[in-house]
């Protein structure tokens, strides 16, 4: 067998491990969107011990590792519950992706003028309705640029789902394959940095592609007076 | 001039009895009281920082006020079982900075509460809107978002944004005091029309040449209470309060006396 030939049949494997890391990807993204928001506008335009609730997830889900929170959801949701290895994995991450993601969207929320609220307030809309047709429009648009930066921080966090056993996603497909190439004599051994190497652009292909797309969406998005103010003088 | 002053009053429309209100230890209100007639024209003056712009807030309860009630027509707005959005929608706020929403067009900017708050249809609030705009001399700039106009543009699309809800009254709080002096004008031009063609509404202005030309009646402001209030015949020959003689004169030394409308 060529080398190419032993290379090209680690690599198949990967392709069947995809949907999985594409999957808990996928849900993380949307457990970490929603509850984010909710976080966000809970602490924005919660009362006290709400927003002291909301403060408390963020702080224990920022201040522990994801291998660590993983563990704790795989040990206490699969093992105990029975509940399916790929949602233990994308509730994990999501809701750690959360912490972060309700501080994207925080940020985002009060950098909108608070003369925009009063302002619709002033035309007889409801709090809600201020918020949803006046806030989240402008805060979206403003958020877009760092959610985009959460995006291709998860992808790389997708990789630590390998510590749930039984779980196999592109990581844990790739140490499956490392360890007999790396046992065999000669060529195998070489072979082992330029397989790595194509797990790396698998994730790169992922981060890539979605980030292009979030700044084909910011584009698409673009409002005069919403323009990114980044010019550098130089 | 005198045209202003010829006008028909009609009964009272809005009523204000013994405004109080407090921010931390600055009472900026001390018990403030007047009332408004249908079709009346007031500007509000007086020195910076003696609760002119809180009067206006406290009166459609963007600011609540600690103390004091305030009725349009006979439905008090300061209870606490009225419904305060609705009393918002029948009363226009113009501000200082415009707040024009900044991800919406200048027509959307009109039509947005007529969707939301009147329950209009779209297309039916659309053409309001556009009516609305030619109204203040801007339908041309109908596509335009906010960023792209100028301040006395900005300004005259918000006041566009008021009167598409077809409110009983409108507040101006300080309407031209971000705008640059040269475009000052076309805005007290749109309030002068507005004016004369018998809207009620309440100015707060530093803009004596359209207090004088525009008022009805003239209420001076001082240290959180209505020092005097009369016609601008009376307060601008004769004021009765010495206070309110100095500060006139003052303001007409530091900005000239600009004859307007």
């Amino acid at each position: 067998m060529s080398a190419g030939e032993i290379l090209w049949q680690s690599v198949v494997p990967l392709f069947s491990a995809l949907p999985v890391t594409l999957t808990v990807l996928g849900l993380l993204l949307v457990v970490g969107l929603a509850l984010g928001t909710v976080l966000a506008f809970a602490q924005t335009y919660g009362r006290r011990p709400i927003r002291a609730l909301c403060v408390s997830y963020e702080q224990l889900f920022r201040g522990i590792p994801p291998i660590v929170v993983l563990l704790f959801f795989w040990n206490g949701l699969f093992q105990s519950i029975g509940m399916p290895r790929v949602l233990v994995a994308a509730l994990a991450l999501g809701m750690r992706s959360a912490a972060y993601q309700s501080q994207i969207f925080r940020g985002a929320i009060q950098a909108v003028p608070a003369g925009q609220m009063m302002a619709a307030r002033s035309l007889g809309m409801s709090r809600f309705q201020a918020i949803r047709s006046v806030i989240l429009p402008q805060a979206f648009r403003l958020a877009l640029p760092p959610w985009s930066n959460e995006y291709s921080s998860v992808v790389k966090d997708t990789a630590f789902i390998c510590v749930i056993g039984g779980l196999i996603d592109l990581t844990r497909q790739a140490m499956m394959k490392v360890a007999p190439l790396s046992m065999r004599p000669g060529i195998g051994t070489q072979l082992v940095l330029p397989y790595l190497i194509i797990l790396g652009l698998f994730y790169l292909v992922l981060t890539f592609s979605g980030t292009a797309l979030l700044s084909l969406l910011e584009r698409q998005l673009q409002i005069p007076g919403f323009e990114m103010k980044g010019k550098v003088e130089r | 001039m005198a045209a202003a002053r010829e006008k028909n009053l009609g009964n009272v429309i809005l009523r204000v009895e013994g405004l109080h209100k407090r921010y931390g230890k600055d009472e900026v209100l001390k018990g403030v009281s007047f009332e408004l007639r249908r079709g009346e024209t007031k500007v509000v003056i007086g020195p910076s920082g003696t609760g002119k712009s809180t009067l206006l807030r406290c009166i459609n309860q963007l600011s609540v006020p600690d103390q004091g009630r305030v009725w349009l027509e006979d439905i008090e707005i300061t209870h606490a079982r009225t419904n305060i959005n609705h009393m918002r929608a029948q009363i226009g706020f113009v501000f200082q900075d415009f707040n024009l929403f900044s991800h919406l067009t200048a027509l959307r900017n009109v039509s947005l509460g007529l969707v939301k708050v009147k329950r209009m249809r779209k297309e039916e609030a659309l053409a309001r809107a556009r009516q609305e705009l030619a109204r203040v001399g801007l339908v041309a700039k109908a596509d335009a978002y906010p960023a792209e106009l100028s301040g006395g543009q900005k300004q005259r699309v918000s006041i566009a944004r008021a009167l598409a809800m077809d409110p009983k009254l409108i507040l101006f709080d300080e309407p031209t005091s971000a705008l640059d002096p040269e475009l000052i004008g076309e805005v007290l031009e749109v309030m002068t029309h507005l004016a004369e063609s018998g809207m009620t509404m309440i100015v707060v202005s530093h803009e004596m040449g359209f207090a004088r030309a525009v008022a009805d009646r003239i209420i001076f402001m001082e240290g959180g209470g209505i020092l005097e209030e009369g016609t601008p015949a009376e307060m601008f020959t004769c004021p009765r309060c010495e206070r309110t003689g100095q500060f006139l004169r003052k303001i007409s030394e530091l900005y000239g006396e600009t004859e307007n409308g």
